[in-house]
């Protein structure tokens, strides 16, 4: 449309020619063009902080995939570690970590010696720095799961210090050391040395996925391990209980509620039960279920069924929706041979809805399996020194963590090196629920019937 | 666990139950099940249903009400004294129930045989430094008064529990036998099954009530028994927030009205960030995109929302955070302090929002019916002059609404402000300087160490109930707005 197609307008502009564009036309056209242009940034912003996001999780999550450790052989003295020299077990558990730390430093200690590098740090103490003092605990659990070995020089491979750690993945640079207690300029020059000698070594971390939370001071032993286990557990009981009360719920609502205020009620009811804050869910369940029921704190019973109660509106809504697609021709077929209502909905209807009401499960699950704030709330942030295989046995009703949960207790701790193993607890997170949107992904186009 | 062993026992007879109810059924015929009036199965569920469902029931009810009985029974027996000095009842209960686990878990270890521990007093026997000898948990020293309720609690769970055993075997038993004798040709199985599944559905479908009751049950007598404490006119118009972490109510003031503005400023800021990409994403994505790059940009954009809080809190805390400070800190601007601030987790909570709007929107414009843009269209109007001038204004009452749906988002998230807002409640304007929200003081409030008698910890029920009814009121009013202001197209 341009001027010159309306003569009839009172103060029409002066006549130009229809092939070339006035100034309005180039006004609009420009105005069309900008706006297209805030629809692009819109989604460019988008998809952009989704990448900056991303990008950050794998950036400074895969370094805790990796680990330093020190190859060091230990010679298990039994002047110290067996005084008696009788192998009595009980004698030897008597000899507490503190017995096992300076022949681990003298083990240490040796080896720069021996392989002549030149460093100031000549004292055994100076060794501390370098090693984890998780690693005492290594060498006495070797050495209680087989006493023989007293009197030996074993090889072992035990965890450096965070600080070391940090160094060798860029997360402790040389000029903040200054002001660190914990680690000189000295050990980072010894560690420069041991690499290329293949003394200490950066490796990949089984013990990251295994292994349980640690104390504050030793950030290079914590594991996600424990706080799988606990998350498992939940969603167990999040399967048991919000499947069948969510698919029972839906089919009493989509195929025999009367319309009357009862069910509008609970349709109203189960509506805004979705819309209130997962904290809130948090508060119920420490009154009810911990406050009045007395159940035990940082269980994962107790967490599953905040959590259940918290996914039973996503489960019902995304049931009644699988339930409603299939078409009344079924129920009438069903009806017509002579089948009762219950029949035609349990034999016929429920089944042909079911790849619709596994997805929904699916990623309702994925949702409780996130989310955080209500488990504060239940105390799952439990500190668990068991690592997995002890920690399997411990039932329901064992105090117990969560994977979000134990992200976010990493993420409150001083030491940075917890920022690297929360970011990597995020990565391990993050592949169940993208493993779990897959399998709705694949089950949906799988099985999915459109009538 | 001896509940599990008794619920595997009342599953075994119930299934016994079935098969003979089943077997008693076509007996009852020579074997044809041509004479029954149902199914044979309907028969054997039939029986198995009046087994399991009562005696489960009456478990679970024994359960919840035990404790309660229990608690009743032995709070007479308490002297008054014994309360008047520090705390009040509840203390001494929670005091009684540790003492009885712990003899509990004592005699269980070996560590007390099973006479002290129901007899032993606590004058006589040093009962407190045998328990602690037992690794027991025990806070301090175990009085007479205690130890003699402890004692009482004990054996009354484990009458309580021999009776609840016998009960629920005799009622599964009974059920199971009562079914089977109704096994007859002439029983309507088929239907009193078909009610009994119905009753369960019902019961099922009364659980989103249940929970609406329970939330707004325990937020409110907590919140009563909070103001009973604390002052509720401070409450709402103190503008300050400082609890005191001795435990004494005095000294703490818990105005609500600090942690409502941050709580407001920090939504504002995430609606400031998501609406404008979210919306203009949205109508890109409805009215310009192409079929392939809708199919690419629109499931990308809701990763975005599949993503979990926790992860938006360390995003918050540990990449906004230092980005932030690093132009607005002390070596840039100097608006800011930490890296804990209103924008930091402002801008990661609208990050989250993002989606959220965007397909809200995207389903409300593409509600919009193609006749108007066509109308539109036919008059010379341009495709931009068509959405803003008639797509948008049809789709507005359902943008208002899902943009208050997004407020109601922000104001309830947790994880985002708890690592990227701060702790110190403030009034402040700046957005660089750290603030607190509601949720953010209800978790400190409730994951400390405090007691849950103790008004610290009760001001989170009433800060718990201020968010329900703000949230809920969000979601009404914005169903309200989308049915009020909906054109009726046809």
């Amino acid at each position: 449309m341009t001027e010159a197609s309306m003569p009839t307008t009172p103060h029409a502009a002066p006549r130009g020619s229809l092939t070339t564009v006035d100034a309005r036309t180039k006004k609009r056209k420009a105005a069309e063009a900008r706006f297209r242009m805030y629809g692009i940034a819109g989604i460019a912003t988008g998809i952009f902080f989704l990448l900056v996001l991303l990008a950050s999780i794998v950036g400074s999550g895969t370094g805790a995939f990796q680990q330093t450790f020190i190859n060091v052989p230990v010679y298990l003295d039994p002047e110290k570690l067996d005084k008696n020299g009788e192998r009595n077990p009980s004698d030897i558990a008597k000899v507490s970590t503190f017995g096992y730390t300076p022949l681990i430093q003298d083990a240490l200690l040796q080896q720069v010696q021996d392989n002549g590098i030149e460093t100031p740090l000549e004292d055994r103490g100076d060794m501390k720095a370098m090693i984890s003092a998780s690693a005492a605990a290594q060498v006495r659990d070797t050495v209680l799961a087989n006493p023989d070995l007293i009197g030996e020089t074993v090889e072992f491979r035990i965890l450096a210090s965070s600080r070391v750690d940090g160094y060798l993945k860029d997360r402790v640079k040389r000029e903040d050391v200054a002001r660190d207690k914990n680690i000189d300029a000295e050990h980072l020059d010894l560690v420069d040395a041991l690499v290329p000698l293949g003394i200490v070594q950066k490796t990949f971390n089984m013990d990251f996925i295994t292994g349980a939370d640690a104390s504050e001071s030793r950030a290079e032993a914590a594991g996600m391990g424990v706080s799988m286990i606990g998350s498992f557990f939940m969603m167990l009981v999040v399967l048991v209980l919000a499947l069948p009360i969510g698919v029972a719920a839906s089919i009493y609502l989509e195929e025999f509620a009367p319309k009357n205020r009862l069910t509008d009620l609970i349709e109203v009811n189960i509506a805004n039960l979705a819309a209130v804050p997962s904290i809130v869910f948090g508060i119920l369940g420490l009154a009810v279920f911990i406050q009045f029921m007395h159940l035990p704190q940082s269980a994962p019973l107790v967490g599953g069924m905040v959590l259940t109660l918290m996914t039973l509106p996503t489960i019902i809504i995304s049931t009644r929706a699988s339930l409603k697609a299939v078409p009344p021709s079924i129920r009438d077929a069903a009806l017509g041979v002579g089948a009762s209502k219950m029949q035609s909905v349990f034999h016929h209807v429920l089944p042909l809805a079911a790849p619709g009401i596994l997805t929904g499960t699916i990623i309702g699950l994925a949702q409780a399996l996130g989310e955080t704030a209500p488990l504060l709330l239940i105390g799952m942030v439990g500190f668990i020194a068991s690592n997995a295989p002890d920690s399997i046995a411990s039932g329901l009703l064992d105090p117990n963590s969560a994977m979000p949960a134990q992200i976010y207790e990493w993420a409150k701790r001083a030491d940075p090196a917890y920022y690297e193993r929360a970011w990597g607890g995020i990565i391990i997170l993050l592949l169940f629920l993208i493993t779990m949107n897959t399998i709705a992904v694949i089950l949906r186009r799988r099985f999915e019937r459109r009538w | 666990m001896p509940l599990l062993w008794l619920t595997a026992i009342v599953i075994a007879l119930s299934l016994i139950g079935y098969a003979l109810g089943r077997h008693r059924a076509l007996a009852s015929t020579g074997g044809d099940n041509r004479g029954l009036h149902s199914l044979p199965v309907y028969y054997g569920m039939n029986a198995l249903m009046k087994s399991i469902v009562p005696a489960l029931g009456l478990m679970v009810i024994w359960q919840l009400a035990q404790p309660l009985v229990i608690q009743n029974r032995i709070a007479d027996m308490i002297p008054a004294s014994e309360i008047a000095d520090d705390a009040n009842l509840s203390l001494v209960m929670a005091e009684v129930r540790r003492t009885a686990e712990g003899l509990d878990n004592a005699v269980a270890r070996g560590f007390l045989d099973e006479d002290t521990a129901s007899n032993g007093r606590a004058d006589f026997t040093d009962m407190t430094a045998r328990l602690k000898d037992a690794g027991q948990v025990v806070t301090n020293q175990i009085t007479q008064p205690v130890l003699r309720a402890a004692q009482a609690y004990r054996q009354m769970s484990a009458t309580s529990n021999a009776v609840m055993t016998a009960a629920v075997l005799a009622v599964a038993l009974l059920g199971a036998g009562w079914g089977v004798m109704q096994s007859r040709r002439d029983f309507r199985a088929r239907n009193v099954v078909e009610q009994g599944v119905l009753v369960i559905l019902i019961a099922a479908a009364s659980v989103a009530i249940l929970t609406t009751i329970g939330i707004v049950l325990s937020l409110i007598f907590n919140t009563i028994e909070f103001f009973r404490l604390y002052p509720a006119a401070e409450f709402f118009t103190l503008l300050e927030w400082a609890p005191s972490f001795s435990g004494r109510g005095g000294a703490s003031s818990l105005g609500i009205l600090p942690l409502l503005w941050g709580t407001i400023y920090i939504s504002i800021v995430a609606l400031i960030v998501a609406v404008p990409i979210g919306l203009f994403s949205a109508i890109y994505l409805s009215e310009y995109a192409s079929q392939r790059m809708r199919g690419i940009a629109k499931p990308m954009l809701e990763i975005l929302a599949g993503i979990p809080t926790i992860v938006y809190g360390l995003f918050a805390l540990l990449t906004i955070g230092p980005l932030l400070v690093s132009v607005f800190g002390q070596n840039g601007v100097g608006w800011m302090g930490g890296g804990r601030s209103v924008m930091t987790a402002g801008i990661a909570m609208g990050i989250m929002l993002i989606p959220f709007v965007s397909s809200l929107s995207d389903d409300i414009i593409n509600a919009v019916p193609q006749s108007l843009r066509d109308g539109s269209y036919g008059l010379g109007a341009t495709r931009s002059e068509t959405i803003k001038q008639v797509v948008l204004p049809a789709a507005l009452p359902g943008i208002v609404g899902a943009i208050l749906l997004a407020a109601s988002r922000a104001i309830g998230e947790t994880m985002i402000v708890v690592l990227g807002a701060g702790a110190a409640a403030r009034l402040s304007l700046n957005p660089f300087e750290a603030m607190t929200t509601v949720t953010a003081k209800i978790v400190s409030q409730l994951t400390g160490d405090s007691d849950f008698a103790s008004p610290e910890a009760l001001v989170a029920f009433a800060l718990g109930i201020t968010l329900f009814v703000l949230t809920l009121g969000l979601n009404v009013f914005a169903l309200y707005i989308v049915r009020k202001y909906r054109e009726q197209y046809e």
